[in-house]
């Protein structure tokens, strides 16, 4: 039973961001099981002047336990340096300050534009808190031992027509169990969805970040034959698919491949005439930031376009593309990406670095939009939220890291071991 | 996908690139795979070799090559040339014939299938009515006599091969025409031997299988004699004169018949079993041939005791009461005698036995005694032991090739004086402009030396390891050392021998410096040579060091083969490369990777362990670097060859099944010709549905550290360059590992004056770890210019310009998957290519060529040859990383052609298409070495045997038109598009011609 309920609300209010810093690859560290979270792109509203550049913040302290006055929050309202939010640290302590809690340890929550509630426990998403409010930046606190992880995730805010009573009254939701999320303390991303506004209904195309995991990608590939509509009728062509799924891998936890899905490229290059070992050597070439666009052999689960209400993909689809050209080229070129420019090099002096670029690449704009972390429940620390009061957000990595060994065991049961 | 495509907006580099880049197959070195019939043409003196793959091969002068391709993938059982004519039928197991000739346009002569043709026999005949089983060729060369299964000869017309069915001499005609007596029996079956009679063109000699020999006059469609043999007829020949017929047989026995038209001859004038009188096998060919000195020269193939030694495939020559069995190591496909052309010459006075063995060609020369082989320019067997690796050395010093050569002419003592007897056509291709050599490394522990200037790639030097080692035999004993009473009297001949003593042996990585004569060999256990060229024999102990490469890593246990064990004491070497310094890693793992460095006197060796660093002045181990991983344990199982990937197994099962397709039968298909295709078809299909059943999956994963085999050193390279700070080069040592590291030693290497005194010193100094951790197989280091580092010793021999110290120096690292430039000393990363994202191809081998321009005399470039695991050839340039060029160039299923891959200094290079042949190929449009040759049946000749001055070949031929000089670039650009044609379609390339020509582009630049 969630016995906790927000000390703290308060209720920001931004200008609209200048300009979004994108959420490429690799900035959200640490993925958080079955947290579905929501970022948007930038240029989402070119017509709104950028004239105001402070942002200004209103708050209400709510609290239940101290007292409650009305509805037992406490409203503050301050000013935030738009173009300049400075670190999560130094917000937080503003935080601490205006509502003069200097040790109380609290968790730190906004309103995204879609009425979700998000958190903000990191330079990243902080930055994109403030990049993203329109016009102003909702923000809740509560305090950490008696938050409720629950209130976090989507819909949290739009469903519930008052978002206080949503964050007041948990009990308003006890007939429809939340999924329970520990916080996490670090972010990052996994998988996406991509380029959704480009492709084909019945394509997808799924990045899979591995670098940084120890997950391992875990999926395998075959040849098989797929139908065709062309012009002369049906035709059956060679294709390549994906066969097996490695448990608790990357590839099956992200739920965005399944077995029997075809693959259509790796990339941006269409597989259509390669043989299984280049489409296996070209995989293996980008394991580090593997984009595959599949044919999903379920069609059912398709992203619909110009929907939120859809299932399980998510509810940014929609205009997180628009300053994205209209091609169907993909914008990534892999000779752009910076995902394995990482070489080491270890000088005399004994000490590992990562080698420096020696010419600057600039970096294409990420098609990135949205990530999504999907996975069933019961698995990598999955709690149902009215079961469990608060799980910390230790525990949920905790389990996975266990759970993590043997897969990886699993892995090595066969496979090449080298060509010569 | 898209750099090809943005690469190609410049259209000055465009142009750039068509006068630097240009693809062809140029020319086949070697003995061809699976030989499947031989054939001669006394009047051209031009050898012709079919195979099983439908390939026909030509050889006349060294230089003078044609090769064709049937469009059928069917064996060639045999050939024949149209008596006199630049022309030549062969016959295809799947009974069709094919008439090609040489044509000369341009000034070169071609080889084009004319046309092809299947013999029809009625309707409702059995298929083997029309099976052929011997051919023909009428002197008048406007005939074929066909004989075939059912007994019958079919005479057809050519060219246009059309039949002329009122002159077929069916076995009915035949028997009606025999006497009572021999009709008896049931003398016919299949026809054995159709021979023309010598002075008679009329008559012709019709041998049956079941021994009964007629004479059958053309004219008069009647038997003029005819012979009953007891035992099954093989094979029959006339003498000279054609007043006698000699009959070969299944029993070993070969009987003489004289010719008498008007006595019957009831049984045979002379009948011998010539290694009786235990059952012999068959004698299966013979030949009788006359000389002057009156005693003739009996040659037959076979006839060898069958208990004893009917394994042997023996040819024995008899004459003048010496006997000899010459014994083959493989088996005798056909052989031909050549002797006296004239028809008016009253003997035959033969002067060489020609041999087509299953792996290699022999010729003995008859005049000599002891009949002594002769040493062929061409159709080596490069595979007399499976070649292991290969090297190529560009522009040879003058001095380095003539002291390579005296080497190998004290090896070659063995072989007759006797000029290469097959001599026919003329060689237009202009000496070639450098001496290249061509190093293979065999599985006995041999390296051979091969001159790959031109298009005969020729044997100049043996060098063998084996008298550094104890091995299990001893080296005196020699095969051929029989006793002298010895019956059969067994001679071994030829060099191939597949049979290895000691797989440890085997040749793994080669490196010679040509300005030192410095060469370095290392083997599949470890062991690494270096040897020094040495003009004079010499007796002396060959230094031996161990170098642990494991160092003090504990509990490991190598569980492969054991070290090869030196030979104590002084060993006695031969004229030539002599080892002074044997250095033994331990474990003893394949030799993975070499490097020599003449100037340091200097050699690094690396196995899957680590690698070493070895002064060869001073004797002594510089340092050892253990690379392996701590979990990697299957690295030390034992040889790399065990661990077999499931990849390669599957590919070489589904290759095992697709050779078996070819029938192994050589002349006669068993049943119908329709039969065996069927059940071939079938197998497979099976087999495709086998693997149906078992889908094949790819695992996708990230390489870790963790994986096997990352500490395996794939490449080792020295450069001078900077590598601590900008202001100070020094040598230093780079290697290359299998999980994408990269290492960096500094060396000091004392200055030559103090070279003995002071220690070489190495420290690590830069340790690199490519993220994508492919495997490394080239590092190379670009000068200020951007220009590739000289070869040591390069400079110092003013062949090379000194690299440019004063700008900075660039790291470039290939690994399998991408092309990564990192500046230096401090290395930052500056440029990639990343090829397998782009492609799904990987990077197989490396090598830097430098492209001259064929408009520019002085114009070229450097650059990256690259193959890939698909097969494909690729120019990268220097120092951009931008793909330049592809090319298809082996089959992506054909490890082996892909793994042979050896690229030259100039844009050239070598892959093995089958374990006897190497394919030449070229990248460049200056360096070409293909065959170019004029044959022409009019043509004299300056050989001292006079040449048949009569007969129908005057009638064709004189158009030698176009000769002229001028023509050379037509000729050229003609030949180009139809090679450049071949590229793009490997089917088509099949049924055409192909008259290679041999240019070298200096020769060129001349015509233009």
């Amino acid at each position: 039973m969630v016995t906790s309920a927000p000390s703290e609300f308060l209720h920001g209010q931004a200008p609209r961001a200048g300009r979004s810093a994108g959420m490429s690859g690799g900035v959200l560290p640490q993925e958080v099981p079955g947290w579905n979270w929501t970022v948007t792109g930038s240029h989402r509203n070119p017509r709104e002047p950028e004239s105001q550049r402070e942002l200004r913040s209103s708050s209400v302290i709510l609290s239940r336990r101290q007292g409650l006055r009305k509805f037992g929050a406490e409203f503050r309202r301050f000013s935030l340096e738009r173009s300049k939010p400075g670190k999560f640290e130094e917000f937080y302590g503003l935080l601490q300050h205006v509502h003069k809690i200097p040790n109380v340890d609290v968790l730190v929550g906004y309103a995204d534009i879609h009425g979700d509630l998000l958190p903000i426990n990191n330079d990243d998403n902080y930055h994109k808190a403030v990049s993203t409010a329109n016009p102003l930046l909702r923000i809740f606190i509560q305090k950490k031992e008696e938050a409720d992880y629950s209130a976090f995730g989507t819909d949290t805010l739009i469903k519930k027509k008052n978002v206080l009573t949503n964050v007041l009254r948990p009990d308003n939701h006890k007939k429809k169990p939340h999924i329970v999320i520990s916080m996490p303390q670090d972010f990052r991303p996994v998988s996406s969805i991509i380029d959704v506004d480009i492709l084909p209904e019945t394509h997808r195309r799924v990045r899979l970040y591995k670098y940084g995991t120890e997950k391992p990608l875990g999926f395998y590939i075959r040849d098989g034959s797929s139908v065709r509509v062309t012009p002369h009728g049906l035709e059956k062509v060679p294709g390549i698919f994906i066969s097996r799924l490695v448990p608790g891998g990357l590839a099956q936890s992200t739920g965005l491949l399944a077995v029997n899905d075809e693959v259509l490229e790796v990339n941006g290059i269409e597989v259509s005439g390669k043989s299984l070992d280049q489409v296996t050597d070209m995989m293996i070439a980008n394991s580090r930031n593997l984009i595959i666009t599949v044919r999903p052999a379920n069609q059912r689960n398709n992203v619909v376009r110009n929907s939120r209400t859809s299932g399980s993909s998510g509810q940014s689809t929609d205009n997180s593309l628009l300053g994205y050209p209209q091609q169907m080229e993909p914008s990534f070129e892999p000779e752009d990406e910076d995902s394995d420019e990482d070489d080491i090099v270890i000088e005399d002096n004994g000490v590992p670095q990562q080698i420096p670029k020696a010419v600057h690449n600039t970096e294409s704009l990420e098609s990135l939009t949205q990530m999504e972390l999907n996975l069933e429940s019961g698995q990598n620390g999955f709690i149902p939220s009215n079961e469990v009061s608060l799980t910390l957000a230790a525990s949920g990595t905790d389990t996975e890291f266990e759970t993590r060994v043997p897969n990886q065991k699993l892995l090595e049961e066969d496979g090449t071991i080298i060509t010569l | 996908m898209r750099r090809f495509l943005r690469s190609g907006h410049d259209p000055a580099r465009e142009r750039l690139k068509r006068d630097l880049f240009q693809f062809n197959k140029t020319v086949e070195h070697g003995f061809p795979h699976q030989p499947s019939a031989l054939g001669y043409s006394p009047s051209l003196r031009i050898l012709a070799i079919g195979t099983r793959s439908g390939a026909v091969k030509l050889y006349g002068a060294p230089g003078v090559e044609f090769m064709g391709l049937h469009r059928e993938n069917n064996a060639v059982v045999q050939i024949y040339f149209l008596p006199g004519q630049c022309q030549l039928v062969t016959l295809l197991d799947d009974n069709s014939l094919h008439l090609w000739s040489l044509k000369v346009k341009g000034g070169v002569s071609e080889l084009q299938e004319d046309e092809s043709f299947t013999l029809r026999g009625p309707p409702g005949a059995a298929p083997s009515a029309t099976q052929i089983t011997v051919v023909l060729p009428h002197s008048s060369s406007k005939t074929l006599y066909l004989g075939t299964e059912s007994g019958s000869v079919f005479v057809v017309q050519v060219p246009g091969f059309r039949t002329l069915e009122d002159r077929t001499i069916s076995s009915d005609t035949v028997l009606q025409r025999l006497p009572e007596e021999a009709r008896q029996r049931r003398v016919f079956e299949m026809v054995e031997a159709l021979q023309e009679h010598p002075r008679d063109p009329s008559q012709v000699l019709i041998g049956y299988s079941r021994g009964l020999i007629v004479i059958w006059d053309l004219r008069g469609s009647r038997v003029l004699c005819h012979f009953l043999s007891s035992q099954q007829l093989d094979s029959a020949c006339w003498q000279r004169d054609g007043r006698l017929i000699v009959s070969c047989h299944s029993d070993g026995s070969y009987c003489q018949w004289p010719v008498n038209p008007d006595t019957q001859q009831l049984e045979p004038l002379r009948s011998c079993v010539p290694y009786g009188p235990f059952p012999c096998k068959a004698i299966t060919k013979i030949f009788w041939l006359t000389t002057k000195q009156g005693l003739p020269f009996t040659i037959f193939q076979g006839g060898m005791p069958r208990a004893s030694y009917g394994d042997r495939h023996c040819i024995s020559v008899v004459h003048n009461g010496q006997q000899t069995a010459f014994d083959f190591t493989s088996r005798v496909i056909d052989f031909t005698v050549l002797s006296e052309v004239d028809p008016a010459a009253a003997f035959d006075d033969p002067y060489a036995l020609v041999v087509l063995a299953e792996e290699e060609l022999v010729v003995l020369d008859l005049r000599t005694d002891g009949w002594p082989p002769v040493q062929p320019p061409y159709l080596a067997s490069l595979h007399c032991s499976a070649i292991t690796c290969s090297h190529h050395v560009s522009n040879i010093p003058l001095k380095l090739w003539e002291r390579i050569i005296a080497a190998g002419s004290w090896q070659n003592t063995h072989f007759s004086t006797m000029e290469w007897p097959i001599d026919g056509g003329i060689s237009l291709a202009p000496t070639p402009p450098q001496r290249d050599l061509l190093l293979t490394g065999h599985e006995d522990g041999t390296v051979r030396f091969w001159d790959a200037s031109g298009v005969c790639l020729r044997l100049l030097y043996k060098l063998s390891t084996v008298p550094v080692f104890l091995t299990d035999t001893d080296p005196s004993e020699h095969l051929n050392a029989q006793g002298e009473d010895e019956w059969p009297p067994l001679r071994k001949v030829g060099s191939f021998d597949p049979y290895s003593d000691d797989p440890r042996l085997g040749i793994q990585k080669i490196f010679l410096c040509k300005y030192s004569g410095y060469l370095a060999v290392a083997g599949t256990a470890g062991q690494v040579l270096v040897l020094e060229l040495n003009d004079e024999e010499a007796e002396h102990v060959v230094e031996q060091v161990e170098a642990d490469l494991l160092q003090d890593q504990e509990g490991y246990r190598w569980k492969g083969h054991e070290r090869l064990c030196a030979r104590p004491g002084p060993v006695r070497f031969e004229p030539g490369f002599q080892p002074f310094v044997l250095v033994q890693c331990q474990p003893p793992a394949v030799v993975t990777s070499l490097a020599l460095h003449s100037e340091w006197r200097l050699v690094a060796f690396g196995t899957s362990h680590g690698f070493g660093l070895f002064d060869h002045q001073q004797r002594r181990q510089v340092f050892v670097k253990c690379t392996l991983h701590p979990s990697d344990q299957l690295a030390l199982e034992g040889p790399l060859s065990r661990v077999k990937s499931l990849k390669k197994s599957l590919r070489q099962s589904f290759r095992r099944m697709r050779r078996s397709r070819v029938p192994s039968q050589k002349r006669r298909p068993a049943g119908s010709p329709g039969e065996v295709p069927e059940r071939s078809c079938r197998t497979e299909r099976l087999g495709l549905q086998n693997m149906e059943l078992a889908p094949v999956q790819r695992k996708i994963e990230a390489r870790t550290a963790e994986d096997s085999f990352t500490g395996f050193v794939r490449t080792l390279y020295f450069a001078d360059t900077y590598l601590r700070d900008s202001s100070r080069h020094c040598p230093s040592l780079w290697a290359g590992t299998n999980g994408g590291t990269v290492y960096a030693f500094a060396l000091r290497v004392p200055p030559a004056e103090r070279r003995m005194d002071e220690p070489v010193r190495a420290e690590q100094v830069k340790e690199i770890q490519l993220m994508h951790r492919a495997p490394v197989v080239g590092i190379l280091v670009l000068d200020g210019h951007s220009v590739p580092l000289p070869e040591p010793l390069e400079v110092a021999h003013d062949l090379s310009k000194s690299p440019d110290m004063q700008g900075s120096h660039q790291l470039l690292v290939v690994s399998e998957e991408q092309f990564k430039a990192f500046t230096l000393p401090k290395v930052s990363a500056k440029l990639k290519l990343k090829l397998t994202a782009l492609e799904g191809s990987r990077v197989r081998r490396v090598s830097v060529a430098h492209f001259s321009s064929c408009r520019a005399e002085d114009y070229g470039e450097h650059h990256l040859a690259v193959l890939t695991n698909l097969g494909d050839i690729q120019v990268v340039s220097l120092p951009l990383l931008k793909p330049q060029v592809r090319y298809g160039c082996i089959r992506r299923e054909d490890v082996s052609g892909i793994a042979s891959c050896v690229f030259t200094k100039h844009g050239q290079g070598f892959y093995l298409i089958s374990p006897s042949e190497f394919e030449r190929f070229s990248l460049s449009t200056k360096w070409l070495v293909e065959p170019r040759c004029l044959v022409d049946s009019a043509e004299t000749k300056n050989h001292s045997r006079p040449r048949n001055g009569s007969g129908p070949e005057k009638a064709l031929g004189r158009a030698r038109n176009s000769g002229s000089q001028s023509d050379g670039e037509g000729v050229l650009k003609e030949i180009q598009s139809t090679l450049e044609g071949d590229r793009r379609s490997y089917g088509d390339w099949r049924s055409q011609q192909v008259a290679m020509s041999q240019v070298s582009r200096p020769g060129v630049q001349a015509v233009r």
